[in-house]
């Protein structure tokens, strides 16, 4: 009964998402005020059913109602509760009611929150976003239909939820990273809305700019909470695979960053107006490609769990028409909406531009390399996969790049800056960020680093700059630091938060070592100063699991730091394998250990890893989505009236 | 020419100058790392360049999975259905490695024919084979049953 009730609500919710999509809009062009103010309802309205389906759903998975195929396939009567409930987003049909009950909240916030919209533009925004909800409802509904029973062959026991994905990790990546992809299909309604308006209303960029930013923010977190949990659940310490799933979350945090950076140029200074709006369109094209690429299965990869055509040529069709349709209108609108730039010299105009033209390069390499296998297959040139070093090659420089201009760009005044302003203010920061990559890694390693220096240098470069110029700003005097713009504390806390991310990736690879081999219990090996001793193994039970637990004691100079526990765990149903590395965390370095395979004479194939740093990768990432945050409060989009330009400029806040 | 125009023009110059030099460089990045996907039966038959990152998949043959007493060296046997070939490794196979099941490996193919890998990867869930491998086995299955079908015509 819960399921059909389930069903019905989500076909209601369809029907909810047509009307906003049609009556506004029609609206809008005949000016029936009435007309245009029915999608605010109309997106709460969908907000309530959406939310009553998938309540309906995660309500099935806790009776354990088999007679549900996508129950039956992915959960199981002996999972925990919140294993069952995270079950829910472990497959296709379930993640894509996720999305829909996402993009439901979007809208509804947008109606919520955007009272002071002009009517016209409020209408249109709500409008695309229904039509947007009204794609991926019929998508659910037509082809990945959540609800759909297994009568009258139903099983007694569920197939269980695929182990990797029993993990905490699983319960929060997905609703993060969904919430910044879709995200990112407010600031798109809002540049589609001001398109077909044919107007570019000066205080559109002020409007949008705290959407872009709260979409950003959910997707940094995402994509920081992807990464750490590969790290800690796969069972071989890498953080960063260039799959295509990642990249296909990587490429719209591009675009998207490259989009708060341009919508911020757009709403200071009216400048790269056109641009912002085909920013705007990329972001969420780029999520749309994302959930294409994972959802239609054409990729081999880790993530593509479903392999079903119907569905990708849904999902083709329906990326076709959105970036097909946007672009064209684009072509037609864009140009009229542009304005004569009037900076010059080392303006922050022109630090932006660099900003923009580098992240979107860094998207386009990572588009193209993760393309290209799909391209290659259709044409029959063969079955290619891109090899990391593609993308590394391209990506890390432009990464360097991008925080040598993130320094400079710090000091840079809107309209133009005095070149001898920049020199006296960069003096400082590049002879200690040059001192720092000199020295440092003299004391990090035994051999000299030439990869750790450069990191060190683009690091203490970034920071050195920030201080600089908070230093500046504060004037000597700590206390003031209250008085400064939440965006200007955001983007700094953001850059901060770049730098250490560098730190952490830059010295995690320049100085990890690991060794994988075969021990004996009794048998010691070292790595790094540190002494592995191999105790031995014992055969543990957890509630739907039993396990080989070994024991590894961990020695630094003779003295015992800590035992760890790696497991091999051996699902009860299904009879998957799967490996639990045992982690002894710090801030400056990481010893990672897994089990392998069992060999012969009670041996066992034993990885053990030291990572310096690795940690900074996360904390650096949780730093930048938590500015992001800091610079989606600020003030003065709280305000009612637009604030005058002159008291936004003496702050000189980027974000 | 107008000073405006001149300006305009270095411009698109830069960027078309720019534009080109990234794409080839693209382009050529892409040829070095494509790691080419090879079935058993063209590795046997000689198909696959030397000192060159490939990838090579198929079913491990039961009981072909060889494991030295000493180290972490370990061999064995993939095939498509018609054909299998040897894969040496060092180090830790993946959980869902299984005789039997699909697995794809990517290393190089020396000089003296053997093949090293780098990596391996297992399928990630019990119901799932990597496209390439079943495409692989699929096409083997095709010729075996023409193969059949034409040698059934000699026989009779």
């Amino acid at each position: 009964m819960i399921a059909e009730l389930g069903h019905a609500a989500l076909i209601i919710a369809l029907g909810l998402a047509l009307i906003q999509a049609i009556v506004p809009m029609v609206g809008s062009f005949s000016g029936h005020s009435s007309w245009m103010r029915l999608g605010y309802s109309m997106s709460l309205g969908q907000l309530v059913f959406v939310a009553l389906s998938f309540v309906c759903l995660a309500m099935a998975f806790l009776a354990d109602d088999f007679t549900l195929s996508y129950v039956a396939k992915n959960s199981n009567s002996e999972l925990p509760y919140y294993y069952k409930i995270s079950a829910l987003w472990g497959a296709h049909e379930g993640s894509l009611l996720l999305w829909a009950l996402i993009l439901a909240t979007w809208s509804a916030a947008v109606a919520l929150f955007s009272r002071t919209l002009p009517l016209l533009l409020g209408a249109r925004v709500l409008s695309i976003l229904g039509a947007i909800s009204v794609g991926f409802t019929l998508f659910l509904l037509l082809t990945s239909n959540p609800f759909e029973r297994l009568l009258p062959m139903s099983p007694a026991q569920g197939t269980d939820l695929n182990p990797l994905l029993q993990d905490f990790g699983l319960i929060v990546h997905p609703p993060t990273l969904y919430m910044g992809y879709v995200g990112f299909a407010v600031p798109f309604a809002f540049a589609i809305a001001a398109l077909i308006g044919g107007q570019f209303d000066s205080a559109w960029a002020r409007w949008v700019r705290p959407w872009v930013n709260l979409a950003w923010v959910f997707l940094t977190l995402g994509i920081t909470l992807g990464s750490w949990w590969a790290y800690y659940e796969l069972g071989w310490g890498g953080w960063w695979f260039w799959d295509p799933v990642e990249n296909a979350s990587l490429m719209p945090w591009l675009a998207g960053t490259a989009l708060m950076h341009s919508v911020s140029a757009t709403e200071k200074r009216g400048v790269f107006r056109s641009w912002t709006l085909l920013l705007a369109i990329f972001a969420f094209s780029l999520s749309l490609l994302g959930t294409f690429l994972v959802r239609s299965g054409v990729l081999t990869s880790v993530h593509a769990f479903a392999a079903d055509p119907e569905r990708g040529v849904f999902m083709l069709a329906f990326l076709a028409l959105v970036v097909g349709g946007s672009l064209m209108l684009f072509a037609l609108r864009g140009p009229a909406m542009r304005k004569v730039a009037d900076y010059s010299g080392w303006s922050r105009e022109l630090m932006l531009l660099v900003n923009n033209v580098l992240l979107i390069s860094a998207m386009t390499m990572i588009l193209v390399g993760t393309l290209y296998p799909l391209i290659a297959d259709v044409l029959e040139i063969g079955k290619i996969s891109v090899g990391p070093p593609y993308f590394n090659f391209f990506f890390v420089p432009l990464m360097i790049g991008l925080a040598v201009a993130v320094g400079i760009a710090a000091f840079t005044r809107w309209k133009s800056t005095e070149a001898r302003l920049l020199r006296d203010k960069t003096k400082l920061p590049l002879l200690v960020s040059l001192l720092c990559a000199l020295i440092l890694p003299l004391f990090l390693g035994a051999d000299y680093s030439p990869s750790a220096a450069i990191t060190l240098f683009a690091v203490f470069w970034l920071l050195a700059t920030i201080g600089v110029d908070l230093k500046d700003k504060l004037g000597g005097n700590l206390g003031r630091i209250t008085k400064l713009s939440r965006s200007y504390l955001g983007m700094q806390l953001a850059h901060s938060g770049l730098a250490i991310c560098m730190l952490g990736v830059g010295l995690s690879i320049a100085y990890d070592e690991s060794r994988e081999l075969r021990m004996e219990p009794g048998q010691s090996a070292m790595v790094a100063n540190y002494q592995f001793q191999f105790v031995g193994i014992d055969k543990i039970a957890g509630p739907n699991f039993t396990a080989d637990r070994g024991q590894i004691r961990l020695l630094k100079q003779g003295q015992l730091i800590t035992s760890l526990y790696p497991e091999k765990r051996h699902y009860n149903s299904g009879g998957q394998m799967m490996t639990e590395a045992a982690i002894d965390p710090s801030l400056t370095r990481d010893i990672y250990v897994s089990l392998g395979e069992p060999l012969a004479n009670g041996a066992w194939a034993v990885s053990l890893q030291v990572k310096p740093f690795v940690r900074c990768i996360w904390l650096g990432g949780l730093m930048v989505a938590l500015g992001g945050l800091l610079a989606a409060i600020d003030r003065r989009y709280r305000r009612r009236k637009a604030p005058k330009s002159s008291d936004l400029s003496a702050q000189g806040a980027i974000l | 020419m107008h000073p405006i125009r001149k300006q305009r023009l270095q411009v698109v110059i830069l960027i078309v100058v720019a534009a080109t030099l990234a794409g080839g460089l693209l382009a050529y990045m892409l040829g070095q790392n494509a790691n080419y996907f090879y079935t058993p039966s063209q590795m046997v038959n000689g198909e696959a360049p030397r000192d060159v990152t490939i990838r090579v998949g198929g079913m491990v043959v039961e009981n072909s999975v060889n494991r030295s007493e000493d180290s972490l060296d370990v061999s064995f046997r993939v095939t498509d259905g018609l054909a299998d070939f040897e894969v040496r490794y060092r180090g830790i196979l993946p959980d869902l490695f299984v005789e039997g099941e699909a697995a794809v490996a990517t290393g190089k193919l020396g000089e003296d024919q053997i093949f090293q890998a780098t990596q391996v990867l297992a399928k990630h869930d019990e119901n799932y084979t990597p496209p390439e491998v079943a495409d692989a086995m699929s096409k083997a299955y095709q010729l075996k049953q023409q193969q059949q079908s034409t040698s059934q015509g000699v026989t009779q």
